[in-house]
């Protein structure tokens, strides 16, 4: 569980190099790139959320807010005030940041479901507010011209170059957070989830740590937003409702949300569910995911990444 | 053993404890002496317990005070007083079941390090530096507890006299001055039970203070320097073991009307 | 001509929310009936509801039964949803901890949803209101006859809940598994048909709240999250468990909200309750009517 071995990680950074390749081979699948940038953009999000909830035990159905903040102001800043979307990126981070510290301070101090419910109306709350604020961000009509990245003159303007930005970032990003839960900090957060009263005594700032995770995926989630603001060149304020963070709590517990892994999991899988295998099943597609939501829950409490275990623990018996 | 110190490392001064309408501490006062071994024992729910987590920080006396070597801490919360050199283990035991024999122990350094959220992201040579010192100080802890054979054991694999001994180790590793420890021996056998008063003797040799809460009058009567007795949560005795097993109080509220 | 005074349109805010917020305290009511005796939040509460008015809308409209039998019939059938949650939801789950409970019931909510999409597709329906449609004017509000029916229940839902848990048997044996469910079980009282029995009763009493207000503001299949949401911080503002402070928090949350829609902005009305509820849960989340204490303890 805890020791991240390095050999699925260097397979991992294979298999982001060569998918692009494989898939041009196979002409029925010619999308799947497109599919994999949501993808990717869809994991930084997961990845942050499962250490908030699998490592630090804490849970939030409101991330689609810093989703949406760090879409709508890179969005905002680049579409109107024509700044450079590299560092409205940066600003939107900041954004997403100091709203999760005044936001998470006192929610953090709430348990369980008074926790839920907080993050539940917050997500909520600035949902409406896309939709209302129209003069700043276009309404329900949503938000168009967004341009999108280049560095130093090199342009994003692909798929694949996308797809390879999205997921170098991803990469990045889970190399830093495997760092984290592998330090004193990890140890720290898991102490929290396993006893808060055990972590305390032990000297653990419980609140601390706790806001410390919260703004770290809130950070991450508005990454995510704006990665995909600058791709679509487009956004709206259906994006970011109540479902959306809802998909993502699916995405973390059917990938597993105690393994880092689960995080990529999850989210690779059930993005593939809704951009292209539940696309002709549209009607379908609310009860699919709540079927997905109860089943993992019921007889996979701890994933995907927790069925090569149970499958050991079969051959024991 | 060490010298035995003429000053309190903690002093208990008139402690009042009200949950609703029960009063759990009721104008308690007493001191522990530096370097000393000071049992606490009294009948089921005579605040012993309660006296505890107000020590430690996990509630706020409704009266009275706590002073910690000189400095009153009834107020600060229990991460606070944890840095300044209490520790402490539960009742019933409270080991980090997600993580491995030496993970607990490497947990309990964490008052003597400063985690840093993005330099162990980044993996910084300080960071890495750390854990090293982290790890070899928590094996040592192991070596001295008799554990470290099984540093890479799932805890909650452990038999529960060796989860005893392992949240003692827990609580040593933050190099604590006191060491609180809430019924070490509950729940033991015969042979468990010798291994941990050895272990809190020796502890005691090194020159922690330790104040115990316990049932089993074995080893209270023979690892105590001082002894007080709490009913009802008042002191109703204080002082040697041989003292307070003549104390005809004690002897009433232990068998008598209660 | 009518002349509307600022009195008038007060008033008709003070109305409108008093109704409204007389669904939100159903909605809390229902809640606190499952937290009582399980301590767990029925996030898919709000999805009762809306089950409530299609499938009244169904038996009433589509079937054309008459009033008086589709209204029993429908909150039979979503009784009987409720008591499937509980058996297909919740007593299957082998470790259930806080937040494995949590995402089960959000997960039910999101199957229920998906089920009514599926089978109602996304419009609005509406019903023929109990009484008509004239408009009664009191003090220069003009009122539906409809917001008398969905008071009315409530007051006869307290009235009934009041009865049952202070004087039948069974109310008591429930109330006594909220205390203490280990103790319940020591004296005989069947703890899993008792949370069973909250389940039921709550999805009967969400039932009723959908098919009366149905006929005011319509009804449609993802109604239940906003529901539910504002429900639960009706039950909050007056205190988690506390019966008068769910209806007492529901009919201030409904007045607050009418008013803040009214005054202030109609854009953000469903944001006045999400940001009532943000304050009591950051200052006072034991409520009204709770103690601090009660709210420490509560096991979570």
């Amino acid at each position: 569980m805890l020791r991240i071995a390095k050999l699925p990680i260097a397979l991992f950074a294979l298999f982001i190099i060569v998918f692009p390749w494989i898939i041009r081979q196979i002409p029925a699948v010619d999308n799947y790139a497109d599919i994999m940038i949501f993808a990717g953009i869809y994991s930084l999000i997961t990845i942050g959320l499962s250490l908030l909830m699998g490592y630090a035990g804490q849970i939030s159905i409101g991330h689609a807010a810093f989703y949406g903040i760090g879409a709508y102001t890179s969005a905002i800043l680049t579409a109107h005030y024509g700044l450079n979307p590299w560092m409205c990126m940066f600003i939107g981070m900041t954004t997403s940041g100091v709203v999760a510290v005044l936001v998470g301070a006192p929610s953090l101090k709430l348990k369980g479901h008074y926790l839920a419910m907080a993050t539940l109306a917050f997500g909520i709350i600035v949902y409406i507010i896309f939709n209302e604020e129209t003069s700043w961000t276009g309404g329900p009509d949503g938000m168009s011209g967004i341009p999108g990245l280049n560095l130093f003159g090199f342009y994003f303007d692909s798929v694949e170059r996308y797809y390879y930005l999205v997921w170098i970032v991803v990469f990045a990003v889970f190399i830093f957070t495997v760092n984290v839960i592998q330090s004193g900090t990890g140890r720290a957060l898991r102490a929290i989830h396993a006893s808060e009263p055990a972590a305390s005594a032990m000297g653990v700032d419980i609140s601390r740590f706790k806001i410390l995770v919260f703004v770290y995926s809130a950070v991450l989630a508005s990454l995510a937003g704006s990665l995909y603001a600058h791709y679509l060149n487009f956004i709206n304020p259906s994006t970011f409702d109540l479902f959306f963070s809802i998909k993502l709590l699916i995405m973390i517990a059917l990938g597993g949300m105690h393994n880092i892994w689960g995080a990529i999991i999850g989210a690779v899988i059930i993005t593939f569910l809704n951009y292209e295998w539940l696309h002709y099943f549209e009607e379908f597609e609310v009860i699919v995911y709540g079927a997905i939501l109860l089943l993992v829950t019921i007889f996979l409490p701890k994933g995907l990444v927790g069925v090569p275990e149970i499958i050991k623990g079969w051959f024991r018996e | 053993m060490n010298a035995v110190g003429e000053d309190n490392i903690l002093e208990i001064k008139r402690l009042v404890m009200t949950f609703g309408g029960l009063m759990a501490l009721s104008n308690l006062s007493f001191q522990v002496k530096r370097g000393t071994i000071k049992a606490v024992i009294g009948p089921n729910g005579a605040g012993k317990t309660t006296l505890f987590n107000v020590i430690t920080g996990s509630f706020s006396p409704t009266e009275g005070s706590v002073k910690f070597n000189g400095s009153p801490i009834e107020h600060l919360k229990a991460h606070k007083i944890a840095g300044l050199g209490i520790s402490r283990t539960f009742q019933t035991v409270e080991l980090f079941g997600n993580m491995t024999v030496l993970e607990n122990v490497m947990l309990g350094c964490h008052t003597r390090i400063r985690p840093s959220f993005l330099i162990s992201g980044f993996r910084l040579p300080q960071a890495l530096k750390q854990e090293v010192r982290i790890r070899e100080n928590a094996m040592k802890i192991l070596k001295f507890i008799g554990l470290a054979d099984k540093f890479n054991a799932p805890a909650e694999n452990l038999p529960l006299g060796e989860q005893k001994i392992l949240e003692i180790g827990r609580a040593l590793a933050s190099d604590p001055e006191l060491i609180c420890l809430d019924e070490p021996a509950a729940g033991l056998n015969e042979t468990e039970t010798y291994v941990a008063s050895s272990l809190i003797r020796a502890i005691n040799a090194k020159g922690i203070t330790i104040l115990l809460v316990e049932h089993d009058m074995k080893v209270i009567m023979n690892i105590s320097h001082e002894i007080v007795v709490l009913n009802y949560g008042q002191k109703i005795a204080e002082g040697p073991p041989e003292k307070i097993q003549n104390n005809p109080r004690v002897i009433e509220a232990y068998l008598g009307s209660g | 001509m009518e002349k509307i005074t600022l009195a008038g349109q007060l008033f008709q805010y003070l109305i409108t929310g008093l109704t409204v917020g007389s669904i939100y305290a159903m909605v809390a009511v229902g809640f606190n009936i499952i937290y009582n005796v399980t301590e767990i939040i029925n996030f898919a509460q709000g999805e009762f509801v809306m089950l409530g008015g299609l499938i009244m809308v169904f038996f009433n409209v589509v079937v054309g039964l008459p009033l008086v039998v589709a209204f029993p019939a429908t909150v039979i059938v979503v009784t009987m949803v409720g008591v499937l949650l509980d058996r297909l939801a919740i007593s299957p789950i082998r470790k259930p901890s806080v937040l494995t409970l949590i995402i089960a019931t959000i997960a039910a909510s999101i199957l229920l949803k998906g089920a009514a999409m599926f089978i109602w597709g996304k419009t609005p329906y509406d019903l023929p209101a109990f009484s008509g449609r004239v408009p009664i004017t009191v003090f220069g509000a003009v009122i539906q006859p409809q917001y008398f029916w969905v008071t009315g229940f409530l007051i006869v839902i307290v009235v009934i809940l009041s009865i049952f848990f202070n004087r039948s048997i069974i109310g008591k044996a429930m109330s006594a598994c909220a205390d203490n469910p280990d103790a319940a079980s020591l004296v005989g009282i069947n703890v899993r048909q008792m949370i069973l029995l909250s389940f039921a009763m709550s999805a009967a009493i969400g039932a009723v709240a959908g098919i009366t207000m149905t006929p005011i503001s319509l009804m449609e299949y993802d109604r239940g999250a906003m529901l539910a949401v504002k429900g639960f911080g009706a039950a909050i503002l007056g205190g988690l468990g506390s019966f008068p402070g769910a209806i007492l928090g529901g009919l201030i949350m409904g007045t607050i909200e009418s008013f803040g829609a009214g005054l202030i902005s109609s854009g953000y009305k469903d944001a006045f309750a999400l940001i009532v509820l943000l304050i009591v849960l950051f200052f006072k989340p034991s409520g009204i009517m709770g103690s601090v204490e009660i709210s420490r303890i509560k096991r979570f």
